[in-house]
């Protein structure tokens, strides 16, 4: 991994990726190059394969045809944990927290692993202060010290989103994904995340799916434009915006799901 | 509620207790001594029997719940894990020359390891999945080996099992175990052991991942653990404490048959576990305690005693799934609002009269049973210290009047309750 061309190798690498369900093809031929500490957003309307695309790169659905590659590594047939213990950690669109547990112990399990805990049964993980003070710091960036004690399924919606994020960034992983991070959430409450996902993600490489432009325009590094399955452009956010295929795409395509 | 109930991050005893989970030690020493001195109370032999009873379901029903409630599996079939720890160490026992250097309070650590060696083989298949699948696997490998229990019948010993004598192993500081009262203390002892171990397991990683994993497994898998390895993990941790009730059994009652591996011993510890609540450690706790008394002091009372229970688990299960842990936890908030005190009257209010007339309902099922059961001619039978004839009807009347009466009671103090319940839970000033 850590290898001579590690600074040219692109953290995340997409090559040739399909995917269909029966006979629909959902992804169809996707080409991809995330370079490393690269905050990079994928917009697209509802429909457009964003949340698939998503699973695919995180091996939750295998792919149909080509291939993604993590700092160089094929990710095909590797498990969940495998591809998280090397480096990629994701959020989910639907929330996804441990919601009987309380905040502050959803985060320290976020920590167990990637502090060299693996399934230890004679360490006690209230002694060690490493993961106390670990997972306090975490609470700290996220804000959510003065909820450290609550079961997590009573937060409110922002803050269990909050708490995802925290839970996806704990482990120190490298590439981090987020699904749809602002789904749901008032202006806000949306602009209170996307700061907390600049803060968080400072020096790492993001992936990041989002329904609306807005959002990530001042966040993202690069955006790329996916409509019905494909990418239609890929570029900086201003070439983006201006760019008329993608607005007539795009937006030809926003109207149509309204309707 | 008008307030949500926080603990306060700031103060640095609240979050010891909400958020560390520091180990307080008075619990265990309350309970070693309770245990220590519960003999000099209960001094009658079928006493220390029952409490023998009671303390290894409480092993049995912890490491239970170190799957259903720490780990989210669902085991029909967790018997056989006892079953062959207890049927290994009869044999130990059996074995002149092996058993006469052991003494006999190491004896579990076999019963364990035996529970643990199963688990280890039927946990590498059965923990790929949990939920329907593993519930499944459980019920086809405890049926299985059930069913081997008349079919090896050099190991299962049959229909009529296989005995031993504890008191041919290895004198223990002069103790060979002749007496109930010693049998007790080693029991006690472990009790205090394994319970301590399991706790103390829920405490490390893996044991905290096992509630992650419980949750969401999916996610578990993205912070790096395996949620089949986790689960698999506790598998075996459950299958050598299962292993240590075995042994404890085999100790106590120096016999085991096909009934300790089957499935009802299995559904009972469902049972159990559930009455006492998986939600918390104690749980299980409880609902041995429980459970054991309803099987063994009600029993000599009602012939219908299983029914009692089933009645129990049912209502249980549908008003209180916390169990009766839960329902304890459930007052926590009111006590640290230092509120509980409001509950007392509107409690007695409340419950006194659902008690009437549950003992009311229950009575008439005795009499339906005792006039549908009894032999032809005996028509007297004795209820609640009353003896009277059950083909008149005067008593199903008066039983009748009773439980409508309480239960009407119960309805009209109910409203106070809530009302009392929701002030005791509410912070700020009671409303004069």
């Amino acid at each position: 991994m850590k290898d001579m061309n590690a600074a040219t190798t692109p953290a995340l690498h997409i090559d040739g990726l399909r995917k269909s369900f029966g006979k629909t093809e959902i992804i169809r031929g996707i080409d991809l190059s995330i370079g490393r500490g690269e905050r990079h957003a994928v917009i697209g309307p509802n429909g457009a394969g964003k949340s698939t695309l998503f699973n695919l790169i995180t091996a939750r659905f295998p792919a149909t045809a080509g291939k993604v590659e993590l700092h160089g590594q094929d990710l095909a047939g590797l498990a969940p944990y495998q591809i998280n213990r090397m480096g990629l950690s994701r959020s989910f669109q639907i929330t996804n927290i441990f919601s009987n547990m309380t905040v502050f112990e959803n985060v320290r399990c976020s920590l167990l692993w990637s502090q060299g805990y693996k399934y230890s049964f004679w360490n006690l993980v209230s002694r060690s202060r490493e993961l106390t003070e670990g997972a306090d710091a975490i609470l700290e960036q996220i804000n959510l010290l003065n909820r450290r004690n609550l079961p997590a399924g009573t937060l409110s919606y922002a803050e269990q989103r909050a708490l995802e994020i925290g839970i996806t960034i704990a482990g120190g992983a490298d590439v981090i994904m987020l699904d749809e991070p602002t789904a749901g959430m008032s202006h806000s409450e949306t602009d209170y995340i996307v700061e907390l996902i600049r803060k968080v993600t400072e020096n790492k490489t993001l992936v990041m799916v989002e329904h609306d432009m807005g959002v990530v325009f001042g966040l993202a590094d690069y955006i790329s434009v996916l409509v019905y399955g494909e990418i239609i452009a890929t570029g900086r956010p201003e070439e983006v915006r201006g760019n008329p295929k993608v607005q007539e795409a795009y937006l030809g395509a926003a109207l149509e799901a309204e309707h | 509620m008008t307030d949500q109930l926080t603990t306060d991050p700031a103060k640095p005893a609240q979050r010891m207790r909400a958020g560390s989970m520091s180990i307080t030690l008075m619990p265990w020493i309350i309970a070693s001594l309770l245990l220590l001195f519960l003999p000099f109370i209960f001094q009658a032999n079928s006493a220390i029997t029952i409490m023998n009873q009671m303390s290894i379901t409480i092993i049995f029903a912890l490491a239970y719940n170190m799957l259903l409630g720490q780990g989210g599996m669902l085991s029909f079939g967790h018997a056989v894990y006892m079953g062959v720890g207890g049927f290994a160490c009869v044999h130990i026992m059996n074995m002149d020359d092996f058993f006469a250097n052991i003494p006999l309070p190491l004896l579990p650590v076999f019963g364990g390891l035996f529970g643990m060696g199963l688990a280890t083989i039927v946990g590498a298949f059965s923990t790929r999945k949990a939920g329907t699948v593993f519930a499944m696997i459980s019920l086809g490998v405890g049926e299985l080996i059930a069913a081997c229990s008349v079919i090896i019948v050099a190991f299962f010993g049959g229909e009529e099992g296989i005995s031993g004598d504890r008191t041919y192993g290895m004198p223990f500081f002069g103790v060979e175990f002749l007496q109930q009262i010693e049998v007790y203390y080693l029991i006690a002892f472990w009790v205090i052991i394994s319970a301590a171990l399991m706790y103390l397991f829920s405490r490390t990683p893996v044991g905290r991942m096992a509630n992650a994993v419980r949750d969401n497994p999916e996610r578990a898998e993205f912070l790096g653990y395996s949620a089949r390895w986790v689960r698999f993990y506790s598998f075996v941790a459950s299958g050598f404490f299962a292993g240590v009730a075995g042994a404890l059994f085999a100790i106590n009652y120096e016999i085991l048959t096909e009934e300790n591996l089957n499935l009802v011993t299995s559904g009972q510890i469902l049972l159990v576990t559930f009455l006492g609540g998986v939600g918390f450690f104690f749980g299980p706790i409880l609902g041995a305690i429980v459970f054991t008394l309803v099987q063994t002091v009600l029993s000599l009372q009602t012939e219908l005693w299983a029914f009692y229970a089933g009645v129990l688990f049912v209502a249980t299960v549908m008003f209180f799934p916390g169990g009766l842990a839960g329902v304890l936890m459930m007052h926590v908030p009111a006590m640290r609002l230092g509120k509980a005190k409001l509950l007392v009257v509107p409690y007695i209010k409340t419950l006194l009269p659902a008690l009437i007339g549950i003992l009311g309902l229950s009575a008439l099922v005795e009499m339906v049973f005792h006039f549908r059961h009894a032999a032809t001619g005996d028509h007297e039978m004795t209820l609640f210290w009353t003896t009277f004839d059950s083909h008149t009807l005067l008593p199903w009347i008066v039983a009748v009047v009773i439980t409508v009466a309480a239960f009407w009671l119960m309805r009209m103090n109910m409203p106070g309750m809530v009302a009392a319940w929701h002030q005791a839970n509410t912070v700020g000033k009671d409303r004069a």
